[in-house]
């Protein structure tokens, strides 16, 4: 049961991009399309399950004063696969994100979830965090790009379902801002009923 | 002598880094309550991304370039960031107690700044030269504090406003971002 927990509180009720508001940059910069969101958000889980399972192992190891350093080591290393692996793989979706797969190493949600939950628990409840807290942040990039996508091009993953230009600004800067914005206060009313409903 | 006017003109005004490039989201609605720690947030901003970058660029072009090693990249950026903002915090502390004093807060937040790193990989990505890359991480970090001081201003006066409770706090900030960057917009095609 608690293992489900630790899975489930990353998708909705501790959601780290809508509620926690975590890892902002790389959600308002590359979800310009649903493809971009969700590949993004992979990359992002790969590191997060990676790094929150290393550093699980480790925990005993590390010196207490140093450890803020050697968590981001540990981090970077699991960013430089991705970023290399990526061009490898698939160079198209890796020149899209561009400089954000590098900077996944410096996204609060994967140093704050080393800090505030691997740091702190045994291998498989870190994976499971990891994965849910990944899980949490691909889905709410997708829908955002999901969102942003349809208004801005009047398309789906890349098919076109509305001919013409859609609402430009959506795929803009400001659309970006304003679709996360209204996306949290979203989140707040799901969670707030939710919680009520709990009480009851 | 052009070519560095532009460069800042299009990192304050056109491409401005957080409110077009999407850099630095964090302390730009973390530290945005007031404009004083927006000030202080600015200043460690200006003072560590001119000195990573240049260090940065130093170690990429002499060290890890000729022993082929570009792809500790990441790596060797990030834990050259982590050791200078210690060194800048411990330095300042000796030197200049009362910078400290205003500075100090936010240092340790700036290693997690996604624009220190973002511009030290920006200018490797660009081709740019030392003295290029130097304008480019002053000109951003402007751009930077540029951005954070109007928001804290705007934010300040939206302590008072009557805010639906459901936006209250980070979405309505969000919005008002969004608003910020489509007056941003308006300087588009001004440079190149």
């Amino acid at each position: 049961m608690s293992h489900l927990a630790n899975f489930s509180k990353g998708l909705l009720k501790e959601n780290p991009l809508l509620v926690l508001v975590l890892g902002t940059c790389p959600s308002l910069a590359i979800t310009s399309s649903a493809v971009n969101g969700l590949g993004m958000g992979l990359a992002a889980t790969f590191v997060l399950i990676c790094s929150n399972g290393v550093i699980s192992c480790i925990k005993d190891l590390i010196p207490d004063k140093v450890r803020i350093p050697c968590y981001i080591t540990v981090i970077a290393a699991f960013v430089s696969i991705v970023d290399l692996l990526m061009a490898a793989t698939l160079p198209d979706l890796h020149k899209t994100l561009g400089i954000f797969i590098p900077l996944i190493v410096v996204n609060c949600i994967i140093l704050g979830r080393a800090e505030a939950f691997a740091a702190r628990n045994s291998l498989l409840p870190s994976l499971l965090d990891g994965a849910g807290m990944g899980l949490g942040f691909t889905l709410a990039l997708s829908v955002m790009g999901f969102i942003r996508e349809f208004l801005g091009n009047g398309a789906v993953f890349g098919h076109k379902f509305i001919p013409g230009d859609g609402i430009l600004i959506f795929i803009l800067a400001p659309g970006a801002f304003i679709c996360l914005g209204f996306l949290i206060a979203l989140a707040n009313i799901l969670n707030r009923a939710s919680a009520g409903k709990g009480r009851a | 002598m052009k070519y560095y006017i532009l460069t800042i003109i299009s990192a304050v005004f056109v491409n401005n880094i957080v409110l077009s490039r999407f850099l630095g989201i964090c302390p730009f609605l973390g530290v945005s309550n007031k404009t004083s720690s927006a000030l202080g947030m600015s200043g460690g901003v200006l003072f560590v991304m001119t000195l990573s970058t240049t260090v940065t660029f130093l170690v990429n072009q002499y060290i890890l370039l000729p022993l082929g090693l570009g792809f500790l990249q990441t790596v060797m950026y990030i834990l050259i960031i982590a050791a200078l903002v210690q060194i800048v915090e411990i330095v300042l502390k000796k030197v200049s107690p009362a910078l400290y004093q205003a500075l100090g807060v936010y240092l340790p937040l700036i290693t997690t700044n996604c624009t220190i790193l973002g511009v030290a990989l920006l200018v490797i990505q660009d081709g740019l030269g030392l003295s290029q890359s130097i304008v480019y991480a002053v000109a951003n970090a402007l751009g930077f504090a540029f951005a954070l001081l109007l928001f804290s201003g705007i934010r300040e006066r939206m302590e008072l406003s009557d805010i639906p409770q459901e936006l209250r706090g980070v979405p309505i900030a969000l919005i008002t971002a969004g608003l910020l960057s489509m007056a941003f917009m308006g300087f588009a095609g001004m440079v190149k």
